[in-house]
């Protein structure tokens, strides 16, 4: 009996009329965990009801702590007839469970109807007694912390990064149960949404007793998502980052550490950026190994009183192991020239593998590294495999599932040894299901990685090491190839790095991670995509799943294709943060693969692109292709400029290599299986074929290069890209806007052909973009940040696509623009604190500031009652890991939510657009308001894994699922003093109207 | 190929002032377009009209879902649905219940019911607003009305407080319930040259002093009801035309001091009985509610009609009403001081407002004039109240 959850419910308001004689509700409220349910007192007539109930109090185990949400459900009164259900809130009390999180949940929910959508709202409180000490509870893992972010949580430091973590659980989908032919739909979805919140309490559960097992107290890069597999079931499933984290509290450990600046300051070492004049205090999120937050108040604007290098002396004992280990490293890294590189990388790999081999997959789902963790990049390994699926038969037995995973993984690893690396970094998993066909997909980036992180009791980062990996610029030891170079897994131009000129780097450089903090970086950079439909005849069964597998690997050699000439065109060597998502529908396979695109310095700058004719002399043909060739070479041009990108021009010789013949090469790694017994690597580069030229022999190829060159660029003002943040961009103001936008196209024509579709795909794809410039005019200058598309195709015609991303604008700074032609901007991105912030138009421009930790005040004021008068918490909400010219200084847990909602008033609610809308931003509502009932004031990571829409507009129904996820956190401004948090109120007393 | 579905939500509301106003306004989507697709600045984001219409579509439903809470403003600041900041959240509310004057005159006075809402159809065609605007418009002022209809308390600060408004768009409301209330007359042709803004002022001062708020401010409908008593009272001052004595010694007095101050004075003298009485008339009448309805119509036309005629001028008018008024102190056998003042404070400042300038004055009235403001204030479209709110 290891916890004992208390639960309050004081009041409700804005209640729907549940009466329609009186205009009022007889409200009541149930209170149910577990199997237990206590309920109020009925407050009559009355739409704000204040029932400031006993506390109700549950005896539970920790498991069931984890597991179950707490349901609340508010309902009407009724003497003769059935109680009315009004609605429920679900509370998830993990962040209770956890003692660094959230100690109270307190504060208004909406009241949620999965037909109705929200009526109301309800004032709780939520407390957790844990009677024994977190080390015992280890039958349940309560205490680990999980984080959605991709890199170490700001405001901790990682002592050790354990590696990859993973787990899945399966069960019937209630919807498909025989009984759902007889109950409601709104009892359906309930249960549902309830299942759904149970799996993934136990998931988590058990990925946090891995997590223990392996000794850490932490997942990062915690990515979990659903797949409703209709008749054959639900499963949920989870992978993640085990790490040990130490919490950088105030006072104590503050000084211990080294000022955040420091890390990147020091590996600054030839960056120009460094000179600029900007105070580089920077939040410098994903790199925050480093005590990030100091909670003591510093003079924001001043640059840290010490050198750069004074504070590795400072540091705790740990820093031993890293002198013993560094040397080493630094030789391995940069020390060494030319064809001895071989020798010395093996040794290197030798430690490294050491420390990974133990693992069964050295996979890591962070993408952001603090610096000197990646050694070298690989490339991208993907897998994917067709699958047919059958129900499951015994849901505690998932393991089918288990062991297709399990083959993909087993695959990128081998990829990954291919490439001659040890590890895999920016690890995710995907799936795309259509009937009983489901496609698993793989991908990360190949890597090595310095092995002093997967030690104990080891990290300190980049203060400890830079000044032995100095000779040898730190910022260019990940592009450097970490494969043998006479023994190359695929044709591959090498050159000498054209930054430290000792190493080979490859032309092109395609990864899944985010720009590491320490890559030297030309220009800014931009989103790239490939877009590509293939129709595919209707089948069924095995005879389905052999064409959609047949089908694959033209659509990945298509998309690799159309990413390269897009690179390219805009003369840029580096893909930053590729994901490609291959959706199955029963007609048609839709391919999308985003990526951010650069120009990194080390590499070599890329040749242009030839066109080139049919072998005839044809003079009209001939005219045709220069001009061709003529706009892709002005479109090139303007791009440099657009992205200003100006590489320093160096001399061949001094490089040390021939001129780089640039040759097309992939380093991609992808095979398909269909019943992955069968393994095939695909080699997609073009032969012995100059990549370059484009050649103009048949449609397909002037359709190609119609669509290379159709891709409008940004407007002016507006950059974008899906990464965490912009090179080249660095004075984020405050303003911010996240947003989803879903559109769904319906093809009319019946007879389409592949190209009439692409174009069709690419258009609404350009045109939704082109949707969001638009609407965000207002924020200019303005970089779309963490761009993240998604595409299904949710019905036999019907395209959706939707998107969700952070619009952030920024100042522009003069000197920097002017620095353009000869500036190599760093890839770290210190976000000065906002100083000058503009006085933007930008939409949340006038948010309140950040509550802080001021529990005790927003409790009583939640407490305070029905009426009006009350504040709402403004809550930001991100899809990065930071927020711009803020500290986090609290991660209140994890926010993992499931939502359904249906209608059979389709039309009265707007039709489809206003359904969803409505849907949309009702799930805004809830995230906002879990957040701010844990005491947050802000979503970090946000995102939303799931939107499966479908309608019956004959039947005038429609029905949504959305699963949205992020880290619910405490922000301050950077400008605010921490003892003074702030709250202001939003008016409701009437008195400020418009001046 | 169609759209099917096109939808963007945004953490914090966003919402285009321009694109509101359209909507307030009553466009359709699809002239809304076209009116935004030739406002300034748009070939700078090369919006096609496609970018536009999904933008407008956007906008006008995400109104739409916000109506519903416009319509109780106090709701709007803790509502969980939108994140829309404070300053966000006035502007809405301030644009949602700002009315055309033009409107506003077509139902000021007439009852707020199901019938006059029927004919809002002609009152669109005739001031070129449309349907859709002016329903809502009328709809704010009948929900606005049944709200304080009930509430003790003064009116405009009730109106303020439950409805978030400005203190001048607070006050403009409590005009209109006030004559919706008493069901002013102000329809009448006489009357049409009078714009809502003077009728507004003139409710202030009925509100401000005749009203049982203007004695006791905690009762029901205080500021809404004429007082009862203080109408009952004004039955006493018909003592000034009907004695004969009083009437001479009232007539003279106002004559001495008037006497060599104005160029009309000859006319002042001759219409001084027949002035006096129109006035003290109106005043004895008001006890019976039809005669409260007429109370514009009559100043019109028992005294402003018959000073316009002989061409006063404003300062003349003002000149006599002044003297006309300090005079009944004189009299000895005057005993309604009191009420003579509270009276005659309020009609003073009325017919100050109403006196037509000489200019407009001698040109034929109404219609016209109302008809090219309407042009004009068109033509702003929707930018022409944008102004204010900045």
């Amino acid at each position: 009996m290891p916890g004992k959850l208390k639960a309050k419910i004081v009041a409700g308001r804005h209640l729907p009329v549940m009466d329609r004689a009186s205009d009022l509700t007889d409200a009541f409220v149930e209170v149910k965990f577990g199997n237990t349910t206590f309920k109020t007192d009925v407050y009559p007539k009355c739409l704000n009801p204040q029932w400031n109930s006993e506390w109700f109090k549950f005896e539970v185990d920790d498991e069931d702590l984890q597991d179950e949400p707490l349901q609340i459900t508010v309902l009407d009164h009724d003497t003769y007839s059935a109680n009315d259900a009004i609605g429920k809130v679900y509370i998830d009390i993990d962040p209770l469970l956890c003692s660094e999180a959230a100690s109270v949940i307190s504060g208004w929910f909406p009241i949620y109807d999965t037909i109705h959508g929200i009526r109301g709202e309800i004032n709780v409180l939520v407390k957790v007694d844990l009677f024994n000490d977190l080390n015992r509870f280890r039958q349940s893992s309560c205490g680990v912390k999980f984080f959605c972010t991709t890199s170490i949580p700001l405001c901790y430091r990682a002592a050790m990064v354990h590696g990859f973590v993973e787990e899945l659980v399966v069960n019937e989908d209630p919807e498909y149960q025989w009984i759902d032919r007889i109950r409601t739909p709104r009892a359906s979805n309930e249960a549902r949404q309830r299942l759904i919140s149970l799996m993934s309490g136990e998931l988590q559960r058990k990925i946090g007793l891995k997590v223990l097992e392996m000794g850490g107290n932490a997942v990062v890069g915690y990515l979990q998502c659903f797949d409703l597999e209709g008749e054959s079931g639900i499963v949920v499933r989870a992978i993640g980052t085990a790490c040990t984290l130490d919490k950088l509290s105030a006072g104590a450990n503050a000084n211990a550490y080294t000022h955040p600046n420091t890390a990147p300051a020091s590996n600054a070492c030839n960056s120009p950026s460094k000179d600029s004049k900007e105070p580089v205090f920077s939040e410098d999120p994903p790199t925050a190994l480093g005590p990030l937050t100091p909670l003591r108040v510093l003079p924001s604007s001043s640059p840290p009183p010490f050198s750069s290098s004074k504070p590795c002396s400072r540091q705790s004992s740990s820093s031993d192991t890293d002198l013993s280990l560094t040397p080493k490293m630094g030789m391995g890294s940069g020390g060494s020239v030319g064809k001895e590189a071989g020798p010395l990388k093996m040794l290197l790999r030798q430690q490294t593998q050491t420390a990974l081999e133990q693992r069964e997959f050295p996979f890591f789902t962070l993408t952001c590294f603090p610096p000197g963790f990646l050694v070298h990049v690989g490339g991208v390994v993907s897998a994917r495999s067709v699958k047919l699926l059958d129900r499951i038969h015994n849901p505690d037995e998932p393991e089918t599932r288990d062991a297709w995973w399990e083959e993909i993984r087993q695959e990128i690893k081998s990829h990954a040894k291919a490439l001659g690396c040890h590890a895999v970094v920016g690890y995710s998993e995907s799936t795309s299901i259509c009937e009983e066909v489901c496609i698993l997909s793989a991908a990360g980036t190949a890597a090595i990685l310095n092995p002093r992180y997967m030690r104990e009791g080891c990290l300190d980062i980049g203060s400890g090491d830079h000044r032995f990996d100095e000779p040898s610029p730190p910022s260019c030891g990940f592009c450097h190839i970490p494969y043998d170079e006479l023994n190359m897994p695929f044709p591959a131009q090498l050159t000498y790095c054209y930054q430290c000129r000792r190493q080979k780097v490859p032309d092109v450089l395609f990864t899944t991670i985010d720009l590491p903090t320490e890559a030297a970086v030309s220009g800014k950079g931009c989103l790239i995509q490939a877009r590509l439909c293939r129709l595919k005849k209707k089948a069924q069964g095995e005879v389905n799943a052999t064409s959609i597998s047949n089908l694959l690997p033209f659509m990945e050699y298509e998309l690799h294709t159309q990413l390269m000439n897009k690179l390219k065109l805009r003369s840029m060597n580096a893909l930053f943060g590729l994901r490609i998502q291959i959706s199955i529908g029963e007609n048609m396979l839709l391919g999308l693969a985003s990526a951010t695109g650069v120009y990194l310095s080390a590499l070599p700058t890329p040749g242009g692109i030839q066109i080139a004719g049919k072998a005839s002399g044809d003079l009209s043909n001939e005219q045709h292709v220069l001009s061709i060739q003529k706009r892709i070479n002005d479109a090139m041009a303007k791009n440099k400029e657009m992205y200003h990108i100006n590489p320093p021009e160096l001399s061949e010789e001094a490089a040390g290599s021939p001129i780089p013949e640039p040759k097309q090469r992939s380093r991609l790694f992808r095979s398909q299986s269909e019943s992955s017994d069968e393994l095939s690597e695909l080699d997609l580069s073009h032969g012995k074929k100059d990549a370059f030229v484009l050649e103009i022999d048949d449609t397909d190829a002037v359709e190609d290069i119609h669509s290379l060159l159709t891709d409008a660029p940004p407007p002016a003002g507006f950059y974008s890209c899906n990464t965490e943040v912009m090179p080249g961009v660095y004075n984020w103001t405050s303003g911010l806007q996240m947003f989803t936008s879903v559109r769904v196209l319906r093809l009319s024509n019946a007879n389409l052909t592949n190209q009439s579709l692409n174009k069709i795909f690419t258009d609404m794809c350009e045109n939704l973009l082109k949707s969001l410039y638009f609407k965000l005019r207002s924020m200019i200058p303005c970089c779309l940040c963490h761009v993240n598309f998604t595409v299904a195709v949710p019905e036999d015609e019907l395209i959706q696509v939707a998107v969700t991303a952070v619009a952030m604008s920024f100042d522009k700074e003069p000197i920097l623009e002017k620095l353009g032609d000869r500036a190599v901007f760093k890839g770290l991105y210190p976000m000065p604190p906002c100083l000058k912030q503009r006085d933007l138009s930008s939409s949340e421009r006038c948010s309140p500031l950040p509550e802080g930790r001021s529990r005790s005040l927003r409790s009583t004021r939640s407490s305070g009652g029905g009426g009006g008068g009350t504040a709402v918490t403004v809550v930001k909400m991100t899809p990065l890991s930071f927020l711009p010219g803020t500290r986090l200084i609290k991660y209140l847990g994890i926010i993992n939510m499931f939502f359904i909602r249906e209608t059979t008033s389709l039309r009265e609610e707007g039709g489809v657009s206003g359904f969803l809308h409505t849907f949309i931003a009702e799930v805004f509502a809830m995230v906002r308001a879990h957040v701010a009932a844990l005491g947050g004031n802000a979503v970090v990571s946000y995102s939303m894994k799931e939107c499966v829409f479908m309608e019956n507009p004959n039947k005038n129904q429609a029905q949504c699922l959305i699963n949205v996820s992020g880290d619910a956190v405490v922000f301050v401004r950077d400008t605010d003093q921490e003892a003074t948090p702030t709250l202001i109120h939003t008016s409701c007393g009437g008195t400020d109207g418009p001046t | 190929m169609a759209v099917e579905l096109d939808v963007f939500v945004g953490n914090t509301t966003i919402m285009d002032e321009e694109v509101y106003q359209l909507w307030l306004d009553g466009y359709t989507v699809n002239d809304a377009v076209k009116v935004r697709m030739v406002s300034e600045g748009m070939e700078e984001y090369e919006a096609s009209a496609e970018v536009v219409m999904s933008d407008t579509m956007d906008q006008y439903r995400t109104f739409q879902m916000c109506e519903r809470l416009l319509h109780n403003p106090t709701k709007l600041a803790n509502q969980l649905l939108f994140q829309i900041p404070p300053h966000r959240q006035a502007m809405l509310i301030e644009r949602y219940y700002t009315f055309d004057d033009v409107f506003v005159r077509e139902v000021l006075g007439k009852k707020l019911s199901k019938g006059t809402k029927k004919d809002l159809d002609d009152v669109s065609s005739k001031t070129g607003i449309t349907l859709k605007s002016c329903r809502r418009q009328f709809d704010n002022f009948k929900r606005v009305f049944k709200v304080v209809e009930e509430l003790k308390g003064p009116l405009v600060e009730n109106i303020r407080q439950n409805f978030i408004l400005s203190d001048k768009l607070a006050r403009d409301y409590a005009a209109i319930v006030f004559f919706a209330n008493n069901r002013f007359e102000t329809g009448k042709r006489k009357l049409q040259y009078l714009t809502f803004q003077d009728f507004a002022f003139c409710a202030g001062q009925l509100i401000k002093n005749w009203t049982v708020g203007a004695v006791d401010n905690m009762v029901e409908d205080m500021d809404v009801d004429l007082d009862k008593e203080f109408l009952q009272d004004l039955k006493e001052l018909k003592i000034l035309i009907t004695d004969k004595d009083l009437l001479d010694q009232h007539k003279s007095l106002v004559c001495t001091a008037l006497r060599g101050k104005t160029k009309v004075y000859t006319e002042m003298e001759t219409n001084f009985k027949n002035l006096s009485r129109g006035l003290v008339n109106i005043a004895a009448k008001l006890t019976n509610t039809k005669d409260v309805r007429d109370f514009f119509i009559d100043l019109v036309e028992k005294f402003i009609e018959p000073c316009r005629s002989d061409r006063w001028a404003s300062a003349d008018m003002r000149l006599y009403l002044t003297h006309y008024t300090n005079s009944a102190h004189l009299l000895d056998t005057f005993k309604y001081q009191v009420v003579w003042d509270r009276y005659m404070g309020v009609i003073k400042s009325c017919i100050f407002k109403m006196y037509p300038q000489m200019s407009t004055f001698s040109t034929p009235l109404s219609g016209i004039i109302d008809q090219r403001f309407v042009h004009v204030k068109r033509d702003f479209g929707p930018l022409g109240r944008l102004s204010i709110f900045l």
